[in-house]
């Protein structure tokens, strides 16, 4: 238990003191601007609103800033921001179909409709350090060539014509949507809230466990149907203006994870999937999402579920890093009280040990 | 024709005339937010400095907040909440009646004002066509500049994988 | 019909008088029975008083399901006020309100039928918000319980007549239970779910 202190005022002022001078570093260096920090370091931005839940992109960079790049810290930074706003209501859900793509790759067709489109991608460096890159400079423009016009379908529809893989769960018009930052989480979840959780989940634990899939523990045999990354146009139904309004487009990257098949005596075999959907570039967060909400669907499809990937209560509990760090990092507030406790108990217990010893040597002695 | 039929169908006729200017006016409405909610607010102030503006006032002063983001499972399927954005909005009142509202996502509440403003414009009789070729039709073109240009860069970057067969030649 | 811009406004400094209109409320529920009053004040529309416009101004919003009675529902303009105003969802079952607002005290439902908590929620009842002609005058109640020094008395013209012998049901639900806001013009009473009752008689 954690019991509060009193006491420190002056040491905790000076620290945040030492603090703010340490965060700024050598002041002969430029101060780093917001941005600076959006353009220069966007996938940092892009993880901050994703885990932080709120698509910002100025206060992302200004939570890194103020967080010195502890991206963690600066989660936690946006999170508390956000309880601050009021909340006007629910967006239309954004159509990826529509996506304006930067960036689309299959792993499962070579030939899609619009095309395989590599993007602005780490995939294919060969992951040298770049010494020119330390100062000074100037990319060259990047190369254009003539925009198709097709229309760029999920591989998942095209999938779908044919009734090669199951159609994604459908809910009636108006049915609500589970929101986890307004009803506690209870457990068994579903879907809605599983994604929620996942899409503001730690990408390092999704990572973790995603790969804890493909290693075996809860193997579902995924292959990356589809992964796309670009603009989507978002519209929220205004109720002064009394019809859907646009807001401006956001970026988000999706992953459609297509998986091991399944089939009854009374239904054809065919393919299920995972899915994955993030604020920003984040291909190996949603990459990871999709593995884990295909390993989270287990129990609706009838599988054995023993591993941690598949126990929805293990993953949606442990994967909030806000609230991981809050309780690890709380064990470093003062305890004194509750360890005062323990050690009394400790120096009780060892007296007793001591005194056994000493009655058996007595004994011995006496024998 | 007796006298009563005329008048039904002149009815009739008037009203399904004033549904569809309705959805026009608002389908009008809807793409200039589209493209006001892509510009800067200052690009949109600069357009209308050269415009003498009727008295207005503001019904809601504008304010910043949140609106929750929702995608689809599988992309096409039941929604689900993402996470949340920042928004700004605002409500504006011309003298002679017209009501126009702005969204915008992030904490610009100039910029949901200026959008209101230009909301209501757009639906004055005396307004509207000016407001769209000199604030709504140049801020679209410039738009629609910058995404060819993003697609030209992302269309170079388009590849055709070939796959080996083995045992060949 | 009323347009939205002949709605009468919200409040001209919201963070301010949202704030003081808070510290009025949260002052009448940790002081059961005493009458305070709401300072900022923003346009009523229809049958609803002031302080009731500055409360729903204060403490709606999209995330607060909304039960009107009769009366409320039947003013377009109390509905597209609140509607623009607080973006609180009106709903015709009042089992999952976070408020009510009761014009006609006489038609209030019974109290059951609103939402009364959960062991592990106890918050989430409705808050029932009423309406009534005087906090000044009437019958003499008198009230006991958390927040109260032994003994308050409150005076008012309660409709229905019999609401605070209702209220008891809150005795057997604790730490369910529904929570009252009495609202008279710019004066407001809380009478919280832990608040005891007794008439005196007039």
């Amino acid at each position: 238990m954690y019991v509060a202190v009193k006491g420190g005022e002056r040491a905790i002022e000076n620290a945040h003191r030492l603090l703010a001078n340490a965060r700024r570093g050598d002041q002969s260096v430029p101060e780093v601007t917001l941005d600076q920090i959006s353009e220069q370091l966007g996938l940092a931005v892009d993880r901050v609103m994703g885990e932080g839940s709120l698509y910002d992109r100025e206060l992302a960079a200004l939570a890194i800033k103020q967080a010195r790049g502890d991206l963690i810290e600066a989660i936690f930074l946006v999170r508390a921001f956000r309880a601050t706003l009021p909340r006007f209501g629910a967006s239309e859900p954004v159509d990826t179909g529509a996506m304006r793509v930067q960036r689309r790759v299959s792993s499962t067709f070579k030939d899609i409709p619009g095309g395989q489109i590599l993007g602005p991608t780490f995939d294919y460096t060969h992951r040298l350090l770049d010494p020119s890159l330390a100062e000074g400079f100037v990319p060259d423009a990047p190369a254009t060539a003539e925009a198709a016009t097709a229309p760029t379908p999920r591989v998942t529809d095209i999938l779908g014509r044919d009734g090669l893989i199951e159609s994604s769960p459908q809910a009636d018009d108006g049915a609500s949507v589970g929101d986890l930052t307004r009803e506690p989480l209870n457990f068994p979840a579903d879907r809605d809230l599983r994604l929620q959780n996942l899409a503001r989940g730690d990408e390092g634990f999704l990572l973790a466990m995603g790969y804890s899939t493909q290693r075996g523990y809860g193997r579902n045999h995924p292959f990356a149907g589809e992964i796309r990354f670009g603009e989507v146009e978002v519209e929220f139904f205004a109720e002064d203006a009394g019809f859907a309004v646009p807001l401006g487009s956001i970026e988000l990257t999706e992953c459609q994870m297509v998986n091991q098949f399944k089939g009854t005596a009374t239904e054809a075999p065919c393919f299920t999937r995972g899915y994955g959907l993030a604020f920003g570039q984040s291909e190996r967060k949603t990459m990871s999402m999709a593995l884990v909400d295909r390993a989270l669907r287990a129990r609706e499809l009838g599988e054995e579920a023993l591993a941690p990937a598949q126990d929805e209560e293990f993953v949606m509990s442990h994967s909030d890093n806000v609230q991981a760090t809050g309780f690890v990092e709380h064990l470093k507030l003062p305890h004194y009280v509750d360890f005062q406790s323990e050690l009394g108990l400790l120096r009780k217990l060892r007296q007793e040990f001591a005194d056994a010893q000493a009655g058996d040597a007595m004994k011995e002695a006496a024998e | 024709m007796k006298l009563s039929i005329i008048i039904d169908n002149f009815d009739a006729a008037s009203s399904v005339d004033q549904v569809t200017q309705h959805n026009n006016q608002q389908a009008q409405r809807k793409a200039a937010m589209a493209v006001l909610a892509h510009a800067e607010a200052g690009e949109i102030a600069a357009r209308l400095r050269n415009f003498s503006l009727p008295a207005h006032q503001h019904l809601r002063m504008p304010e910043s907040g949140l609106v929750m983001l929702r995608g689809r499972v599988g992309g096409d399927g039941a929604p689900f909440n993402l996470g949340e954005a920042t928004v700004s909005r605002a409500a504006v009142r011309l003298a002679s009646g017209e009501v126009g509202f702005g969204y915008t996502l992030g904490r610009d509440g100039e910029k949901a004002r200026l959008i209101a403003l230009c909301d209501a414009l757009v639906q004055s009789r005396d307004h509207g066509g000016l407001v769209e070729r000199n604030v709504i039709a140049p801020l679209r073109e410039q738009l629609m500049v910058e995404r060819r240009q993003a697609a030209a860069e992302t269309a170079a970057t388009k590849v055709d994988f070939y796959t080996m067969v083995r045992g060949e030649g | 019909m009323t347009t939205i811009s002949e709605l009468p406004p919200g409040f001209a400094d919201k963070v301010l008088s949202a704030q003081s209109t808070f510290r009025s409320v949260m002052d009448a529920m940790a002081r059961p029975g005493s009458v305070r009053r709401i300072v900022p004040m923003a346009g009523a529309p229809g049958p609803m008083m002031r302080g009731t416009a500055a409360i729903a101004l204060t403490l709606f919003d999209h995330d607060t399901p909304l039960w009107l009675d009769a009366r409320m529902a039947e003013s377009p303009d109390v509905v597209k006020w609140l509607k623009f105003h607080t973006g609180a969802p009106v709903v015709q079952d009042c089992s999952i309100a976070s408020f009510a607002l009761v014009s006609n005290g006489a038609a209030l439902p019974p109290l059951d039928r609103f939402a009364l908590g959960t062991n592990e929620y106890p918050d989430r009842s409705t808050t029932v918000i009423i309406q009534l002609e005087s906090l000044v005058s009437g019958r003499s109640f008198e009230l006991r319980g958390p927040g109260i020094d032994g003994v308050a008395t409150l005076q008012a013209s309660i409709e229905p007549f019999d609401l605070l012998e209702r209220l008891r049901l809150n005795e057997a639900l604790f730490p369910r239970g529904i929570d009252v806001v009495l609202v008279a013009d710019d004066a407001v009473v809380a009478i919280p779910r832990t608040t005891r009752a007794v008439s005196k008689g007039s």
